[in-house]
């Protein structure tokens, strides 16, 4: 039996692929880096030729200005760095809320749009082509104009309750923060872990038995019992810092400021209308047939939606759903036109105030950059855990 | 024998008719129960907000330049949509030259709606555009011909608006063709570097490119070397629309099965020669709803350089109204109207791209 | 073929490795001028009285005609300059970068602006302080009454810094409602979402008279919380230039001190025995030769925008639009401080 040889070796070939593949690499590579260079080499002789300072030094110098809205106390003594902490904790506020907001608001639309009725169809219709084709920051100051006209005079808000509606925002109370609102936090947080083991139990055990559990109202009764729990172990504070009315204004208490509040609907509403047509085509794009076995087993419309056509249509939903949430988050940037203080409007008056460019407008696009990443990391992930487990 | 007579059994009932007005209302409108409740609470709640929503904007609005009378209605005050005309559309145009923006704006209009019908996708097209573009920017610009010299920072309004639109998407297309190839590149290096720009452009907004654009650009060049303003503001634009644009092509280019670049190399083609002739032909005519998309996003995004003192649109409504007391507070009113402008643009190009979709996938339909 | 590609790559390689070996040079901004015949100038995008163009794109205001009169002094025609409108964000880094020559946009000379920007500055123009602008409904009487209310800005200027450091000495935890644009701050306060307006005190009195739909419904507070001396800022290390300005905007302040009007310029050039007037004009003395210029530098400028006092009173002065006082911007000897050192 003859063994089997091994193919004789190609000679090397300086015209071979291989080595031309080289050639073209190296040479981007140093076209990019000698680019780079350049601009740097530039930019340095600039800086030093007009007695710019540069470097991230002045971060830890006190800011000087105060910033008009923000979740954590902050004072104008406070060093750049936590200004701009501050700034980017406002752009989450909007960016986690509005991408909730917005999930919740395109499905109801987009699932809309299968529905029989048609006058609902023709209305998701209207929203879906009247919010996409105007600009987003045409839209922001739309809403911002509407919020700041319409709303009552802040000498005369209009109240409903411990509310307080007027120019300066929706005023509420807020908890004086204390021992017991601690305790009862961690026992919401314990309450939430707690639900998700009882929904995973509850979906074993109905797998195993038939028995259906309570998968929605169970959970919630938990997390929510024991948030109480934990509050009332702490003595069961009641102190509120309520809004009062002043002499020009609404004092204390907490405020959803007209600025925060018109970047919410705006970003919710515009983004919305194109996360709609993301859920349309992706119930679309489950085969039809589905839809019929679904009803030929006897599901009625709304159990076919959410047990057969939603779970097969997040598939083809997910990917053009985090490109949404991501351009939600950016378009959140545009607040700076509505004086809205979030990361891009803080970075702004650093600017000014410090002359570093370049150090501020990196530290926007890293803060942009990390979020983006981690928004895409989430829904990877989400992603191919809701993957068909195919062959 | 007896006679017996015809005794026809009752008539039946006419069929339901399923054609029709009737038809149609008694399936979509009064289908099910539920329906049927659903069409009661809409039709009450439109009955009640759409005769106030025409009441405000055609009944009782004003639509002379009187901004007393404006001032005295309750309707809606259009008057400042015709007072303010010519600084909306055309922005700080020198008043008497406008004629040369509003033709320039016309022939670049003509020639994108003539990029879009087939019957001229002919090799003539490409000399069509740097003619048109030529022409655009020779009107627009002046200095030669007689024209008197604007320069670029009072350019401003729609013919800003178009220009900055298609110029960038023009260039951005040709960037993007590259860095989609680099990135589906078989070497390392150039495939991270087109990833690298792609990633790091897609993940930061345009308010921050636009702002790199204006403040470091200057100080990246040599001393002495100043570029104008309109041409920085171009540059950001076309490479951030570059980078999604590149996302999208690469889609296309994925879609494009395997076998016909293994046939190609069966038949001995080189790689561009393959993508030239095979690839990108069908990659393109796949993609072509998702470069549409991108017009319209760019289109929109156009809105932005507001923020840097150029005044296309938006900001050129801005500028009418701000300076002039007796007008403010009719500001909704100038919103709505560039609002409707941009709907005009930004819907008749979406109709285009379900037109282009449908057109390309004539083969899938059952 | 595959070989001119690489060849084709290497030449690439080198002339970029040349390109960045280049030195960047230095350029002279009187130089720079003279060879391009215009003198570039950045202003506001839109501040009636300072810098503003109408709907036909013609400039007036007090910064214009500081531009008019440099031009006419270094260039012989108030005409050729270019007025590259900025905004607040982008002035310093047009200055530093070379698109204009000079920033004559109401800029606050500060310490920070003259250290650390690599930006130079002239002679102060305008005399002029923060104040505060409320409704009459309000009955606000004094600044010390906005404890705790909302106050409209526009970022990136001194005012938001300035209100930050009075409600931080005085108590008052204002809460600052910032905005980017200056039209949005003011639509802001106009609209009711604030219960006062700040800026520079010039610009209080522009927006009250210019943009409010009544202006007897609004205040200006009396108290001034800072100190704003404006004036145009050129680029440091440019000596030439920077003497060319501030000597101009001297010689105008000096030529009202001595009664040099636009109108009178021609005669007394003619027939003044005034040896002050004499070297202002040019007619004896030549002192336009030590700032590298002609000896009529100062007699064209004059001609082209008239003196300090005439520029004050077109556009900014009591019988203008803004309708304010000379106050602390008049001559040294009436009782403001303007105070020209001679030019001798």
């Amino acid at each position: 039996m003859t063994t089997p040889s091994t193919p004789p070796k190609k000679p090397w070939s300086w015209r071979s692929q291989a080595f031309r593949g080289l050639i073209y690499q190296v040479v981007t590579v140093v076209l990019i880096v000698l680019v780079v260079l350049y601009l740097a080499n530039n930019t340095n002789t600039n800086m030093k030729a007009r007695g710019i300072q540069s470097g991230f030094d002045f971060m830890m110098g006190g800011a000087g200005f105060d910033i008009g809205e923000s979740l954590f106390p902050y004072d104008s003594a406070d060093p750049y760095w936590k200004a701009f902490l501050v700034g980017f904790v406002n752009t989450l506020r909007v960016a986690v809320v509005g991408i909730v907001l917005t999930t919740i608001l395109g499905t109801i639309i987009g699932v809309g749009r299968f529905s029989r009725n048609a006058l609902v169809r023709g209305l998701c219709l209207c929203y879906v082509e009247f919010f996409r084709n105007i600009p987003i920051l045409l839209q922001l100051l739309m809403w911002y104009l509407m919020f700041t006209e319409v709303l009552p005079e802040s000498a005369a808000p209009l109240t409903l309750g411990p509310l307080f509606l007027s120019k300066g925002g929706l005023n509420f109370p807020i908890p004086i923060w204390s021992g017991g609102y601690t305790l009862g936090a961690w026992g919401l947080l314990a309450g939430i872990v707690a639900a998700v083991f009882y929904r995973r139990y509850a979906h074993a055990s109905f797998e195993r038995t038939g028995v259906p559990k309570s998968t929605i109202l169970t959970p919630i009764g938990i997390a929510i019992g024991l948030g109480l729990l934990g509050w009332l172990l702490g003595g069961a504070p009641t102190d509120m810092n309520r809004p009062v009315q002043g002499e020009f204004a609404i004092e204390n208490g907490g405020a959803l400021t007209p600025e925060y509040m018109s970047v919410l609907l705006g970003l919710t509403v515009y983004t919305a209308s194109f996360v709609a047509e993301v859920v349309r085509g992706g119930i679309q794009s489950v085969a039809l047939g589905q839809s019929e076995a679904a009803s030929a087993l006897g599901l009625a419309r709304g159990q076919t939606m959410r047990l057969v056509m939603l779970p097969q249509a997040l598939r083809v939903i997910i990917p053009p759903l985090t490109n949404q949430y991501l351009n939600l988050t950016k378009n959140s940037s545009l607040a700076v036109a509505i004086g809205y203080p979030d990361v891009v409007s803080i970075a702004n008056t650093a600017i000014n105030q410090t002359g570093r460019a370049v150090e501020c407008i990196a530290v926007i696009m890293l803060v942009y950059l990390s979020t983006s990443l981690f928004t895409s990391v989430m829904m990877n992930w989400y992603n191919n855990r809701s993957a068909i487990q195919e062959r | 024998m007896t006679a017996t007579t015809f005794e026809p059994i009752a008539a039946r009932s006419a069929p339901v008719k399923t054609q029709g007005l009737v038809a149609w209302a008694r399936l979509n409108l009064f289908g099910s129960v539920s329906t049927t409740i659903g069409t009661v609470l809409i039709g009450a709640a439109l009955a009640l907000i759409i005769p106030k929503l025409l009441g405000w904007g055609l009944i009782n609005a004003v639509f002379a330049k009187d901004y007393e009378a404006c001032h005295a209605a309750s309707g809606a005050c259009w008057g400042v949509v015709s007072e303010k005309f010519r600084i909306i559309i055309f922005g700080r145009y020198p008043f008497e030259e406008q004629w040369r923006a509003l033709i320039a704006t016309v022939v670049l209009l003509g020639l994108l709606i003539a990029s879009c019908m087939r019957v001229c996708w002919r090799p003539w097209l490409g000399a069509a555009w740097v003619l048109v573009l030529a022409l655009y920017f020779t009107l627009m610009f002046g200095g030669v011909i007689g024209l008197s010299r604007v320069e670029t920072d009072r350019w401003g309004g729609l013919p800003l608006t178009i220009l900055l639109a298609s110029v960038s998407m023009a260039l951005a297309f040709p960037i993007s063709l590259v860095i989609a190839l680099g990135r589906r590149s078989k070497l390392p290096a150039i495939r991270s570097v087109c990833a690298i720009y792609v990633e790091l452009i897609r993940g930061v907004p345009l308010i921050s490119v636009l702002f790199m654009a204006s403040f470091m650009f200057p100080l990246l060049m040599p001393q002495g070397f100043t570029i104008d303003v309109l041409v920085r503001v171009l540059a950001g634009i076309t490479f951030f629309a570059a980078a999604y644009m590149a996302e999208v092509i690469r889609g296309g280019l994925q879609a494009v099965p395997k076998g016909q670049v293994e046939a190609a190399a069966t038949l001995g083609l080189s790689y561009w020669q393959t993508q030239r002739k095979i690839v990108l032909p069908q990659a393109l005519a796949m993609v072509i709803p998702g470069i549409m998309n991108n017009f319209i996003s760019t289109f929109k995004d156009t809105s932005l350089v507001t923020i840097v003192s150029l005044y296309e649109l938006t900001g050129a409504m801005s500028l009418a109204l701000n300076s002039d007391a007796n007008w403010r507070p009719f500001k909704i009113e100038g919103y709505l109207f560039i609002a409707m402008i941009y709907f005009v643009f930004c819907f008749s190009m979406s109709r285009y791209s379900n037109w282009i979709e449908k057109q390309v996938n004539k083969s899938k339909l059952r | 073929m595959k070989l001119i590609r690489l060849k084709t790559a290497m030449v690439l390689v080198a002339a970029t490795g040349a390109l960045a070996a280049a030195p960047a040079f230095a350029g002279k901004t009187v130089d720079a001028i003279k060879a391009r015949g215009q003198v570039i100038c950045g202003v506001n995008t839109g501040l009636a009285g300072f810098s503003a163009a109408d709907s036909n794109g013609k400039w007036t205001g007090m910064d214009v005609d500081v531009c008019r009169a440099v031009a006419a002094a270094v260039l012989s025609d108030p005409e050729k300059v270019k007025y590259v409108p900025l905004n607040a964000q982008q002035r310093f880094t047009a200055l530093q970068s070379g698109e204009v020559d000079i920033l004559a946009r109401n800029t606050t000379f500060t310490l920070t602006r003259d250290a650390s920007l690599g930006l130079s500055q002239t002679a102060v123009t305008y005399y002029d302080g923060q104040g505060f602008l409320v409704t009459t409904k309000s009955k606000i009487k004094s600044a010390k009454q906005l404890k705790g209310q909302t106050v409209c800005v526009q970022s990136g200027t001194t005012t938001e810094k300035n209100l930050t450091d009075y409600s931080k000495a005085a108590g008052l935890n204002i809460k600052p409602v910032v905005f980017e644009k200056l039209e949005a701050a003011e639509g802001a306060y106009f609209s009711g979402r604030c219960v006062a307006y700040t800026t520079d005190a010039s610009g209080l009195a522009s927006t009250r008279n210019k943009v409010a739909k009544n202006p007897a419904d609004h205040v200006i507070l009396p108290d001034l919380i800072s100190k704003e001396p404006l004036g145009p800022m050129v680029r440091r290390g440019d000596d030439d230039w920077t003497a060319i300005v501030k000597w101009t905007i001297y010689g105008l302040l000096e030529s009202e001190e001595y009664g040099v009007t636009a109108a009178n310029a021609d005669d007394q050039k003619a027939n003044s025995k005034d040896p002050v007037v004499g070297r202002l004009l040019g007619s004896t003395e030549d002192i336009g030769k030590l700032l590298g210029l002609d000896k009529e530098w100062l007699y064209r400028a004059i001609k082209a925008t008239g003196n300090y006092g005439e520029i004050f009173e077109r556009n900014v002065g009591p019988k203008s639009a803004l309708q304010l006082p000379r106050g602390l911007n008049n001559q040294w000897n009436k009782g403001g401080i303007q105070y020209a050192p001679p030019l001798r």
